[in-house]
């Protein structure tokens, strides 16, 4: 029996890896994807959470989340795409307009 | 000793993948290294006998999202991303800080005690299949918060559309 603590570490690391990337990377697609990841890190542990405690609430939760990520994904290219209609920039640091 | 050697495996592979995903130049790769991602965590929700998240993790974020991103990214004239700087200047900073909470988190997980266990074994899951369980969970106790998913939903819809639309 694998113990819980794995799927909280690996959780944790893909969760960190999804940040780090939404920190350091230019490109508003690949940042998108980062939240993606942050997300299913998540869902991970909440899905090994709710089978070593025998409760289902953590799968009810993962269908909230991925509903929620779902419309974030949405929203998240519409708004990538009517930037780029703007501005032809997909990259943060070109983007300056509310700097004050 | 089976079950350890699996997991090492899936650990091992999305802990690569996911570093590809975040370093690849071009984002096409990269949604092509998240699609295989999402194949291994489908895999994961099997191993926790979560078959019908499993399911729902193929069609939903492989099937739906990530083809969501390929629209986008075709859309989107991405010629000069590949010869483009791919990070911020200041990124061993953002590394530093990601290495910095995951070393707090692993302080943190090794103090961790679990609770009590809950009614759903893996027994009363099986008498009755997995998906019934959770849908009679779903429909019953969680009725109002999955009303409110399917409002979320409808601003995403109307959301889109108005942000998508030529602004007059």
């Amino acid at each position: 029996m694998v113990p819980l603590n794995w799927y909280i570490g690996l959780s944790a690391v893909i969760f960190i890896i999804g940040m780090v990337g939404f920190i350091i990377r230019r490109n508003i697609i690949i940042m998108l994807m980062s939240v993606e990841l942050m997300l299913n890190s998540v869902n991970i542990s909440l899905v090994a959470f709710s089978h070593y405690l025998q409760d289902l609430k953590g799968q009810i939760l993962v269908f909230f989340i991925i509903a929620v990520a779902a419309a974030e994904a949405a929203v998240g290219l519409a708004i990538l795409v009517a930037l780029f209609k703007n501005k032809a920039a997909v990259h943060t640091d070109e983007i300056t307009e509310m700097k004050g | 000793m089976l079950p350890k050697l699996f997991f090492g495996y899936f650990s091992i592979v999305m802990i690569v993948l996911s570093l590809l995903i975040i370093t690849r130049r071009n984002p096409v790769h990269s949604v092509l290294w998240m699609l295989v991602l999402f194949f291994h965590i489908a895999g994961l929700y099997l191993f926790l006998n979560a078959e019908f998240l499993a399911a729902v993790q193929f069609i939903l974020y492989a099937g739906a999202i990530l083809v969501l991103f390929l629209f986008a990214i075709m859309m989107l004239n991405l010629k000069e991303e590949l010869t483009a700087e791919r990070f911020i200047g200041e990124w061993p900073i953002g590394v530093a800080l990601g290495i910095s909470i995951l070393m707090l988190i692993y302080f943190t997980i090794s103090k961790f005690i679990q609770g009590p266990a809950g009614q759903y074994t893996i027994e009363a899951i099986k008498k009755e299949t997995h998906t019934k369980t959770i849908g009679k969970v779903l429909y019953t106790e969680y009725l109002f918060p999955f009303e409110i998913a399917s409002l979320i939903l409808l601003i995403a819809i109307v959301g889109a559309i108005v942000l998508a639309k030529k602004s007059g």
